[in-house]
């Protein structure tokens, strides 16, 4: 620095700046949106610290005991103190097995839409700035995608794999397939939704006023335009981390997902669902809650944030 | 005159011609007309045949109604659109249809202002981030220290405190944000800058400071202007000439005393009579009857003619040229070249 005295403002730190801005604020005047975020927090920690807070390792077969199967939550007579949720059909303890399942479901659902992001913003981006015959062929792709159901694409090519990998393989690495899957599947919606803003920001003039500043498309994109698209993204995000979730335990319930020996919260669903009228109706119900909860406060959030960020009631 | 004649101009503008075309699609250009089916495409006639001369130093501004092309001039020389017809030469070099590696060089020396300054500047980067983007982006061999030296520069040329510079364009006035926007485009050292409606956003009492502001770049740094503007005032103060556009087609170019003291087109004259004035106590406004016409369909021959109450039936089939007057203006109207201007003018 040469001999002008610069002295940048004391900067409020990021946090701060958070917690005082027009989002903190609606944040902190919604008990709805407090009360969601609590419980997401709750749910996305433990399952997180799943290891740390489980009982028992469900994915360690030593440690599983057969004798020990179909033991009822706490609250049912003839319930054993060690396993406080009760145990599932292979013995395993209920509240470890849905914690770690809980963990794999928000993993494949946070990841599968971290690719559908990639992809989806990519394509949105170039689709809008580019425009012409390259926004063409791009939204048939996506309307052709989107005339595919997901779970249909997903069955397609999940059974494909599993016939041709072989079950062993499979699923060893059932994980990546259903990130793959789900995320490539799914990424139409953030392509047309990112498209739309794109159209409407490339208008404005700090987009003419980079080109005449001779930025290439590649920055400007990725530098100008899409940081102002940004709110569209975000309740998408959420909204698809939901769908991402139910896609993954469907499959899992119909049996092309997670294998019994790494449940996830639909594979756990489905392996109890065989035993719901021999009595043993916690193994489907409480996986089932836990998901039903998981799913409603990611939605929760998803419908906040959108009123929040809707330009039409407040623009940023 | 005769001295600006031998130095080449800066900018060369010949017969540029910008349509739109407003059926796009295969689909909607086929029509069904009188029992057959046909193809036509539908465009809006923007800028027609401009030939402009902007030379080194000066501040040529171009007024006109709205709709009449002006801000889509700027557009075309600034290379965000690229005309239909006609050429634009930079310093003798044609620039209308460089590649964007070709063209790399003339943004650094063709920068341009734009009008809504709350748009014009990117509201997630901070006044820092946006200035300094161009510096590095022009000068990748500057260093740190270098590159914050020249923002500093600038923020002070434009009257902003280099202390702001961590701030969000939405924490500053119409004004300051104007003055940013001029900052950004003198980071990359232009010597032409395209202002395109610049102050008509801004409020009045703001408009003069900015003004002031880029009349001062222009004599320290050497720029030279074209001036997109509504406001007749504006160019009283500004402009050295003046580019007056009917209808995407130049009707008058003249120096700026030339035209304000002895206005040769009607339309300049109609366009003049209209400017308030503190003396006038009794205000002989001359009234244009009816409508700009429809840029889809222009009329044939002068596109004044439907308003003008000199015009006849060679002003109706023959498009007029510009034709050079003694004083040093150029004039496209039959009824100056044919004298019929002199005659006592009705409604006058």
């Amino acid at each position: 620095m040469s001999t002008e005295t610069v002295n940048p403002r004391t900067e409020p730190s990021r946090w701060s700046k958070i917690w005082n801005s027009n989002m903190g604020y609606s944040f902190r005047k919604n008990p709805v949106a407090i009360f969601s975020m609590a419980v997401f927090l709750i749910i996305a920690v433990s399952a997180f610290f799943a290891p740390l807070i489980a009982p028992y390792d469900p994915y360690d077969p030593a440690s599983i005991d057969i004798m020990n199967s179909e033991y009822p939550p706490f609250w049912v007579s003839g319930a054993l103190p060690e396993f406080s949720l009760g145990t599932d059909d292979q013995g395993r303890d209920l509240w470890s097995t849905i914690l770690y399942g809980t963990r794999l479901s928000l993993l494949i659902g946070i990841c599968a839409v971290a690719l559908q992001a990639f992809l989806g913003i990519s394509i949105g981006l170039i689709a809008g700035y580019v425009g012409g015959r390259v926004d063409s062929l791009l939204m048939r792709l996506a309307d052709i995608q989107l005339s595919f159901s997901t779970l249909m694409v997903a069955i397609i090519f999940l059974a494909v794999t599993q016939a041709m990998f072989g079950s062993e393989t499979f699923n060893q690495y059932a994980v990546y397939f259903l990130i793959a899957v789900i995320g490539v599947a799914e990424w139409p919606q953030y392509a047309r939704t990112v498209r739309a803003t794109v159209l409407a920001e490339k208008k404005k003039e700090y987009v003419d006023s980079a080109r005449v500043l001779g930025f290439g498309p590649g920055r400007i994109m990725v530098r100008h335009i899409l940081p102002n698209s940004l709110s569209p993204i975000f309740v998408i995000s959420t909204v698809q981390v939901a769908n991402a979730i139910i896609s993954e335990a469907s499959l899992s319930f119909l049996g092309l997902g997670m294998p019994p020996s790494q449940p996830s919260l639909g594979s756990l669903i489905s392996s109890g669902f065989d035993y719901i009228f021999s009595g043993s109706w916690w193994i489907t119900a409480i996986p089932g809650i836990v998901l039903v909860v998981l799913v409603l406060v990611i939605n929760l959030l998803g419908d906040w944030m959108r009123d929040v960020l809707n330009p039409k009631l407040y623009k940023g | 005159m005769k001295d600006m004649a031998v130095q080449s101009p800066l900018l060369e503008i010949k017969g540029l011609e910008k349509r739109f075309d407003l059926d796009q699609g295969f689909l909607e250009t086929v029509k069904f007309k009188g029992g057959r089916i046909t193809r036509e495409t539908r465009s809006v006639h923007a800028v027609n045949n401009v030939t402009l001369d902007v030379n080194r130093g000066e501040a040529l501004c171009v007024v006109g109604e709205s709709g009449c092309g002006k801000s889509t001039v700027a557009r075309l020389v600034a290379g965000l659109l690229t005309p239909s017809a006609g050429e634009i030469y930079y310093e003798g070099q044609r620039i209308d249809d460089l590649s964007r590696g070709e063209i790399q060089p003339l943004r650094k020396k063709i920068q341009m202002i734009f009008q809504n300054p709350y748009a014009s500047l990117n509201p997630r980067m901070t006044i820092l981030q946006a200035l300094e983007e161009p510096v590095r982006h022009h000068n990748p061999k500057f260093s740190a220290a270098e590159v914050r030296d020249k923002v500093t520069e600038v923020m002070m040329s434009v009257g902003v405190d280099p202390t702001w510079i961590k701030r969000y364009p939405h924490e500053f006035s119409g004004g300051q944000r104007q003055r940013i926007a001029i900052a950004r485009a003198l980071t990359v050292d232009p010597e032409f800058i395209i202002a395109d409606e610049p102050i008509s956003a801004l409020d009045v009492s703001i408009q003069a400071q900015v003004l002031n502001l880029m009349l001062e770049a222009k004599e320290s740094r050497g720029l030279t202007y074209l001036f997109i503007t509504h406001d007749l005032s504006v160019v009283e103060h500004f402009g050295t000439r003046v580019a007056v556009l009917y209808l995407g087609t130049v009707c008058e170019v003249a120096d700026t005393a030339t035209l304000f003291s002895n206005p040769k087109h009607p339309y300049t004259k109609a366009l003049l009579s209209a400017v308030p004035q503190l003396k006038d106590d009794r205000p002989n406004h001359i009234r244009l009857k009816g409508e700009i016409p429809t840029p889809i369909n222009l009329p044939q021959g002068c596109p004044f003619q439907s308003r003008c109450i000199f015009a006849n039936d060679r002003c109706k089939s023959e498009k007029p040229r510009a034709i050079h007057q003694p004083d040093g203006s150029t004039v496209a109207c039959h009824a100056l070249e044919e004298g019929r201007l002199d005659a006592d003018a009705p409604g006058l």
